[in-house]
């Protein structure tokens, strides 16, 4: 069961002299949770960016279910059952929310079996009264509602989420764990956040970033109570 | 759903027929022919601009290629149902090659805009500087700034002396321009086209749906030549010559402006705002107490400070408030605005 579905060796990314990621190796169970976590300027969202496609790594590998997609476009990266989740909300502002989630399901299915994935999508993640909604008239909660309703739609096996829970309300974010948690149960996710409050509530294992590496990796009880960690968050020398 | 749909084909069928019959009771057909030529014309680019989102300041590039193939072809061939083929595949497969340059290249808006420009202008340049005898494709020389004129002009298919010309090339590009219209029609209904719109909303977040929107908007990009070369190949019929006038930057940026102020985004704007313009600029062509580009101009800037949606949409908006939906649209409002004050 627990084969690596996601893995990167030596990824690297430069900007100009700033180097973002530093050989960063990392790896990712099927169906496993994992959060990154680091202060700002840490590497996590290049990373993030790297894996999806969004950036070319200046070196390195990407490994997805054995196969490598390092130079590989968004859309392929996607096409293989990727789900993914920008930082800023990335919806489809002037159609309806059952339209973006069709959409999304209409990618992986035929035409009818998108219409019942994108009710049942609509359902579960209780869209109901908002889907005939054009989505640039929605709140801000709602909106990171239907990107994870886009990303639920095609049933990935890897979902990547950059700061699902920014900006919400306490309210949105706890419907936003129940989804994230049942996501889970069916593929591997990787979720960047900043918020410690979220990260407890979800996370079982825990990776620091810290000036474009990896500080350090280990349940989220441990990580928190780490030295290291904490210095690095308040910014003193590690 | 299925009857309900087959009784809207029904009606607007009828309705079309109808408006196909009255017309000529109150206008020349000889005038009427190219405004539904501009109509077919407006489509192309209220097809890829409005449900794309790709701003092509080039369509008249595809309008003239259409027009010149058309006339080089049945100045060649003589029957003209081939001829009418080419003028629709030639600006396709042009326009697909010029499109996967700019998508495959990753070009921003604005370099689009240039290039498609820049590609009408080359034309126009090129197509002026073909006077001399050296400028032949086939039997048919190019005759530079003169145009070419006396070619095969469109027949009923298979009988090359059966010409189409006066009232029945009327009533043929109607036809041809309802039926591009439902076929628009059907493609924006289509998965494709459902998903042309999703580009144009968002590319970003099309491509992490795992839309490859390069291939996409290439090939809306060449459906939209192919409809631009038609309108073009159909305009060579009427004209009985073409001209580098096609390429000119006044034909280009019209097109643009038909858009705007039919209604950007809507199916039936660009082809009223073609026609209703084309038809303006023909009472204006009449007297010589105002020039014609002023006029354009000033409807023009009109339309942007007062109507930026167009025209279609400010009449949907007006029968929305005054009768359509004014019950169920006042409750919506007042809750919002409860909820606002609430929170």
């Amino acid at each position: 069961m627990a084969e690596t579905v996601l893995e990167t060796m030596g990824l690297t990314m430069r900007f100009g002299g700033v180097t973002a990621c530093d050989a960063v190796n990392f790896k990712l169970k099927a169906r496993e949770l994992r959060c990154l976590i680091g202060p700002n300027g840490a590497g996590k969202s290049t990373f993030f960016k790297c894996l999806t496609g969004l950036l070319r790594p200046t070196s390195g590998h990407v490994l997805m279910q054995g196969e490598e997609t390092t130079d590989w476009q968004t859309h392929e990266i996607a096409s293989l059952g990727v789900g993914i989740k920008t930082q800023v909300p990335s919806v489809l502002d002037g159609v309806s929310v059952r339209e973006n989630i069709w959409l999304a399901a209409r990618r992986f299915f035929p035409t009818k079996e998108a219409n019942d994935k994108a009710a049942d999508i609509i359902d579960r993640l209780s869209l109901n009264d908002i889907a005939k909604s054009e989505v640039g008239r929605l709140a801000h909660g709602e909106r990171q509602r239907v990107e994870l309703g886009i990303v639920a739609a095609g049933d990935p096996w890897l979902v990547l989420l950059d700061e699902p829970a920014a900006g919400m309300t306490s309210e949105d974010v706890e419907r936003m764990i129940g989804i994230i948690h049942e996501m889970a149960r069916r593929a591997a996710v990787i979720i960047v956040e900043h918020d410690m409050q979220f990260i407890r509530s979800v996370a079982t294992t825990v990776t620091v970033f810290h000036q474009g590496a990896i500080l350090m990796e280990d349940h989220v009880e441990k990580v928190m109570a780490d030295e290291t960690v904490r210095n690095v968050y308040l910014g003193k020398k590690a | 759903m299925r009857d309900f749909s087959i009784q809207r084909l029904v009606i607007s069928l009828a309705i079309a027929a109808v408006v196909m019959l009255l017309l000529p009771l109150g206008m020349n057909t000889f005038v009427l022919t190219p405004l539904l030529i501009y109509g077919l014309l407006g489509m192309s680019l209220g097809l890829i601009w409005g449900f794309g989102g790709i701003l092509c300041f080039g369509q008249a590039a595809f309008f003239g290629l259409g027009a010149y193939v058309y006339a080089i072809s049945a100045i060649n061939i003589g029957e003209s149902t081939f001829p009418m083929l080419l003028a629709i595949l030639i600006p396709a497969v042009f326009a697909a090659i010029l499109g996967a340059m700019m998508f495959y290249g990753r070009l921003g808006d604005v370099y689009l805009g240039v290039i498609t420009l820049v590609v009408t202008l080359i034309f126009f340049k090129f197509m002026n500087s073909t006077a001399g005898p050296e400028y032949v494709i086939g039997t048919a020389r190019l005759g530079g700034f003169n145009g070419i004129p006396g070619f095969q002009t469109l027949n009923v298919p298979g009988m090359a002396d059966e010409y189409i010309y006066g009232d029945s090339l009327y009533y043929v590009t109607f036809v041809i321009l309802v039926l591009v219209y439902w076929l628009v029609n059907g493609l924006l209904q289509s998965p494709f086209g459902r998903i042309a719109i999703a580009i144009r909303e968002n590319e970003q977040r099309a491509s992490l749906m795992g839309y490859d929107i390069r291939a996409r908007k290439t090939t809306l990009f060449a459906i939209g030549g192919a409809i631009a070369g038609l309108a073009g190949a159909l305009y060579a019929n009427w004209a009985e010559i073409v001209t580098p006038g096609l390429f000119s930057l006044g034909q280009t940026a019209e097109i643009i402006i038909w858009c705007i102020v039919g209604g950007l985004g809507t199916r039936l704007g660009p082809i009223l705002g073609a026609a209703g313009l084309g038809y303006l600029k023909f009472l204006l062509g009449q007297q010589a107490f105002l020039d014609n580009a002023i006029v354009m101009g000033l409807i023009l800037v009109l339309f942007v400070l007062f109507l930026p949606k167009g025209l279609i949409p400010a009449i949907e908006d007006i029968w929305s408030l005054s009768v359509g939906k004014r019950r169920r649209r006042r409750p919506a409002r007042r809750r919002k605005r409860r909820a606002l004050s609430n929170g």
